[in-house]
C-alpha cells in the first residue's frame, strides 16, 4: 500500500482493478483505487470495460448433469474394492488358518524338544564308528548265536 | 466430509447433490465437451471417496474438491489438445451438440422470436469462444473466480500459485476477454 496522500500508479492498479469491480477489496484498498480513478481516465475506462466483461460472462447459461450422472457415480463407488485390515485374510478360511497355526506350533515344539535330548560325547564317536574295534570286542563274541529261521520257529534253550 | 470419512454413506450423497452441478459446469467450461465433463466429474467424486479415510480438513473442502477437478481438467485438456486441433481444422464452425442443448433450454424458457434468439445465440457463442481461447490456467482462474465465486486465497491454492500471481493471471485473462469481446463490451457500455 502506498504512503498516505500518495496516489497509486496505474501499474499497481492491475492487481486491484478486478477486486474493485467485484467489490472484493478492503475498505482502505477501495478508497485508494477510487483516489487513483479520480485522476486517471484510462483506468476509469478499463474499470468500465472489465465491468462489461464481467456482465457478459454472467450471460452464459448453466448446464445440468444428466439423469444418469448420480447412478454412474454410485456404480463406480460400489465397484471400488473394500479396504481390509492386515488380519482380515484370516476370516475367509479359518480351517486353513488353524491348520497352519498348528503346523507352526508343532514345528517349534519339535525344534525345542530335540535341543533337550542328551548329546553324544564327541570323544565316543571315533570308537563307535570303528567297525574293527566292535567286531573284535571280546564280550560281544561270547554272546549266543542268533536262532536260524529253519528251526521250525522253536526257540533253542541253552544247555544246562 | 468428516461424516463421509466416518463411513456415513448419506453424507456422501449430500456431497454429490451439492457439488455435482458446480463441478460439471466448471469441467464443461474447461474441456468444452459435456460427456467428457461428466466423466471427469465422476472421477472427482470417486477420488474424494477413495481419499475419505486420509482426509485432513487442513483447507476448505471446496478448495480440495476444485483442486482435484482442476488438475484432472488441465491434464485432460493437455492430453486432447492435439486431437482437438485436428478436429477444428476439419470441422466447419457450426452449432455443436452442447450448444444445441443450451439453445433448446433457452427457447423453452423465453419464447423469443427467431431474430432476437439468433442475436442472443451469437452473443453467447462469442462469449463461449472467448473463454475457450484463454490459456488453460487463465481459463481455470476466470471460471473459479466468476462462476464458483471462490476467494483469491482459495483459487491461488487450487492453482498452486501465490495470490499476487493469481491477481496478475486474472488481470491478463480479463484484458484478453476485453479485446476478444470488444464489440459486445462497447454495446454493454452504451446500454
Amino acid at each position: 500500500m502506498g504512503r498516505e496522500g500518495e496516489v497509486m500508479s496505474c501499474s499497481r492498479m492491475e492487481n486491484k482493478i478486478l477486486g474493485y469491480v467485484d467489490g472484493r477489496l478492503r475498505e482502505n484498498e477501495r478508497l485508494e483505487v477510487e483516489k487513483h480513478l479520480a485522476g486517471c481516465a484510462a483506468c476509469c475506462l478499463r474499470v468500465n470495460e472489465f465491468r462489461a466483461v464481467s456482465g457478459l460472462l454472467e450471460e452464459l447459461p448453466m448446464i445440468e448433469p444428466t439423469a444418469a450422472f448420480d447412478l454412474r457415480v454410485r456404480a463406480r463407488v460400489a465397484a471400488e474394492p473394500v479396504k481390509q485390515s492386515w488380519w482380515a485374510w484370516l476370516i475367509p478360511a479359518p480351517r486353513v488358518t488353524i491348520a497352519a497355526l498348528v503346523l507352526m506350533l508343532a514345528t517349534i515344539w519339535v525344534g525345542t524338544a530335540s535341543k533337550n535330548q542328551p548329546q553324544i560325547a564327541q570323544e565316543d564317536i571315533p570308537v563307535l564308528e570303528n567297525y574293527d574295534v566292535l567286531s573284535n570286542f571280546e564280550p560281544l563274541t561270547e554272546l549266543p548265536q542268533p536262532v536260524q529261521a529253519d528251526d521250525g520257529g522253536q526257540q533253542q534253550s541253552p544247555q544246562m | 466430509m468428516l461424516d463421509v470419512k466416518a463411513g456415513d454413506e448419506q453424507s456422501f450423497t449430500l456431497l454429490l447433490h451439492r457439488y455435482r452441478s458446480p463441478l460439471v459446469n466448471f469441467l464443461y467450461r474447461m474441456v468444452r465437451n459435456r460427456e467428457q465433463a461428466e466423466d471427469l466429474a465422476q472421477e472427482v467424486f470417486l477420488r474424494v471417496y477413495r481419499a475419505r479415510e486420509n482426509y485432513v480438513p487442513s483447507a476448505k473442502f471446496t478448495t480440495w474438491l476444485f483442486r482435484i477437478a482442476t488438475n484432472l481438467a488441465l491434464n485432460s485438456v493437455r492430453d486432447t489438445r492435439y486431437q482437438r486441433m485436428e478436429i477444428s481444422l476439419d470441422a466447419p464452425v457450426t452449432v455443436d451438440a452442447e450448444e444445441g442443448e443450451e439453445k433448446t433450454l433457452d427457447i423453452a424458457e423465453k419464447h423469443q422470436n427467431i431474430e432476437q434468439h439468433l442475436v442472443e445465440e451469437t452473443r453467447k457463442k462469442m462469449i463461449r469462444h472467448a473463454i475457450e481461447k484463454l490459456p488453460e490456467k487463465q481459463r481455470a482462474a476466470v471460471l473459479l473466480h466468476k462462476y464458483q465465486e471462490l476467494d483469491y486465497g482459495e483459487i491461488a491454492k487450487i492453482l498452486q500459485c501465490s495470490e499476487s500471481a493469481l491477481k496478475s493471471l486474472l488481470f491478463r485473462a480479463y484484458e484478453t476477454l476485453r479485446v476478444e469481446l470488444a464489440p459486445l463490451v462497447a454495446q454493454q457500455g452504451k446500454s
